[in-house]
């Protein structure tokens, strides 16, 4: 019998939005599913995770060291923790990503990134070269499974259970030669990215950050996330967290628009499991125009305001 | 003296349009062509900045896998690492096995700083730099976009899902680098024959005592369902009408 534990992704309070796809993957092999809260006081955090369907129990391990995610404090508290289950899952985020390796090296198992479906406990597929290929893997049945959910290949879990709350307590030694020091956070009023319905993306095209703009209006107007290629934001001209791709984010909204973006394979990466993809490019034999449901040639600086006004 | 240690992997090249193998046993990696891991390279480069500062006084270059590899050296001493280390061992490499030997030779070598890329553009598994950092105890800085040598702690930005978060880091620490550390520089053709010269030292998993793991078994490679090609619409009336059928807006 299978029992995972979710290890939970949390900022100032709030539970992070991909432990509920998490959840949804953990759910998929069965048996007991907990999710476990690193926090200073996790109470808050841990009410929102009983709340998702699918959980049989939370842990919260509450400990003054807890107040950032880092890597190294987290690591010896889950390799703990991990004891008596049989998988252990991380969202498929900068924070799962930089945890889970951490833990998994210290428990002697290879690692699984990116589970994008699970076949059985010990059976899964995910993405390499950049979702050009597809590989399914076995893990050997008699150890522990560890593995990040790439959040884009599962639906969110519903809410409305009430799974019981515990303080779990661990007494792993924590090292002191990693310190928080500050974080620069975009404050955005748009929909968050990675969970957005919608999503318009700008690239090097838009040539300045003032002419983004042009993309904002339109993202406003469909209630959209903002993204951008890789090109666009090395070129300055939105922040960093926007990267839509291989290396930035991987997203699957129902609607996506690419606006005077090439198309290259890595940005590709990030989009192929969008519903639809629209594209704007004044050069019809952009690859964007191969993988778009609905393409249009012509000057994103004309284009794109016309949209704007006609939605 | 401080010593960095940077691990630089050979891959299918970033440009190439991936083909998997019709018997799903893999893509095809045979009369393709291969390149440094393009975060390998960043990393190299950002090592060699570091030297250029005065912060590091040795570079050595590290790879884990078969003959081939050797020339995913050459390429990294002429990017000015000072010497290499080739630990030759053929097949697949998975991460936990990469980094087990990487450590070793961290180890042995008793460096003071670890780059590695933050993630190989063929697995794309992003593991084997926090693996070593587990491994050796120390800590880890992932992701990053700017690296400051302090004495012997780093100020590191790293680039997560939030935004930038800047961390210190007391050395010996392990560093994964994102692609806007730096940009890399264009190896000059004088640098590329120097490097046909400098030392690569070979070693293999026995002889860094290293025991690999059995690991993951990649059962099946297959293609991703494949998009169709959509329609092109002439104005935007047309396209707004098509969204609007599809109730996407
Ligand atoms: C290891 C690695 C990882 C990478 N990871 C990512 C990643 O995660 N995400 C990512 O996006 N990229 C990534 N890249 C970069 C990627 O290869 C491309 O360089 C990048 O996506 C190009 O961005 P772009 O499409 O905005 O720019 P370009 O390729 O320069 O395309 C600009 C497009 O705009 C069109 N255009 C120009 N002017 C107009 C106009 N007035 N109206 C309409 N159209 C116009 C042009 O026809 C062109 O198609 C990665 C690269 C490497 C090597
Ligand atoms: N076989 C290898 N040889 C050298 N370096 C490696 C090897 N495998 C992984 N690495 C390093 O680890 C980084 C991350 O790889 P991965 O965990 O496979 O995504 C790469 O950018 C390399 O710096």
């Amino acid at each position: 019998m299978s029992k995972t534990l979710v290890i939970a992704e949390h900022a100032d309070g709030k539970l992070s939005a991909a432990i509920s796809k998490t959840v949804a993957a953990a759910s998929q092999i069965g048996g007991e599913v907990h999710v476990a809260v690193f926090a200073v006081d996790g109470a808050a955090v841990a009410a929102q995770a009983a709340q998702i369907a699918g959980v049989t129990k939370v842990l919260t391990v509450n400990n003054a060291a807890n107040n950032h995610a880092l890597a190294a404090t987290l690591a010896p508290q889950v390799v703990e923790l991990a004891k008596g289950y049989s998988h252990v899952l991380f969202p498929g985020t900068t924070f799962g990503k930089d945890l889970a390796p951490r833990v998994a090296a210290k428990l002697d198992v290879q690692q699984i990134s990116d589970i994008m479906h699970v076949h059985s406990a010990t059976s899964f597929d995910r993405p390499i070269y950049a979702g050009n290929a597809i590989c399914t893997v076995e893990a050997p049945a008699s150890q522990l499974v560890i593995g990040t959910v790439r959040l884009a290949s599962f639906q969110a879990a519903a809410g409305g259970n009430s799974a019981p709350v515990e303080a779990a307590s661990v007494t792993a030694s924590l090292p002191t030669h990693t310190r928080f020091v500050s974080l620069a956070a975009q404050k955005s009023e748009r929909p968050e990215l990675q969970s957005a319905n919608r999503v318009v993306s700008g690239g090097r095209a838009l040539a300045s950050s003032e002419n983004f703009k042009i993309i904002y209006d339109l993202a406003d107007k469909l209630k959209a996330g903002v993204g951008a290629s890789r090109a666009a934001v090395d070129s300055g001209y939105v922040p960093n967290d926007m990267q839509v791709g291989q290396t930035g984010k991987i997203i699957a909204p129902e609607l996506y628009i690419a606006i005077g973006i090439s198309g290259a394979i890595q940005h590709l990466a990030g989009i192929k499991d969008a519903r639809t993809i629209v594209a704007i490019n004044k050069d019809s034999e952009a690859p964007i125009f191969e993988v778009a449901d609905f393409g249009i040639v012509g000057d994103l600086f004309t284009l794109v305001p016309e949209l704007t006004g006609k939605v | 003296m401080m010593k960095v240690l940077v691990s630089v992997k050979r891959s299918v090249d970033y440009n190439v349009r991936i083909q998997v193998k019709p018997d799903g046993s893999g893509v095809v990696t045979e009369g393709v062509k291969h390149s440094m891991n393009p975060f390998d390279e960043i990393a190299m480069e950002e090592a060699v900045r570091l030297k250029e500062k005065g912060n590091v006084t040795e570079i050595i270059a590290v790879t884990v896998g078969g003959a081939k590899n050797e020339e995913t050296l050459r390429s990294a001493l002429a990017f000015g690492a000072d010497r290499a280390v080739h630990v030759k061992e053929e097949g697949e490499i998975q991460p936990l096995n990469a980094a087990k030997a990487l450590a070793a030779v961290f180890r042995k070598e008793g460096a003071q700083l670890f780059i590695a890329g933050k993630q190989a553009i063929d697995d794309d598994a992003s593991q084997t730099g926090q693996m070593i950092a587990s491994l050796l105890d120390l800590p880890q800085a992932t992701f990053a976009s700017k690296v400051e040598i302090d004495g012997n702690k780093a100020i590191v930005t790293r680039e997560i899902d939030a935004g930038l978060e800047t961390l210190e880091i007391d050395l010996p620490a392990v560093i994964t680098a994102d692609l806007r550390l730096n940009e890399p520089r264009y190896l000059k053709l004088p640098d590329i024959m120097k490097a046909k010269k400098k030392p690569v030292d070979v070693q293999s998993f026995a002889s860094l005592d290293v025991t690999p793991g059995a690991g993951l078994k990649i059962t099946k490679t297959a293609a991703p369902p494949k998009r169709s090609k959509g329609i092109v619409v002439k104005t935007v009336d047309e396209l707004v009408a098509a969204l609007k059928a599809k109730g996407l807006v």
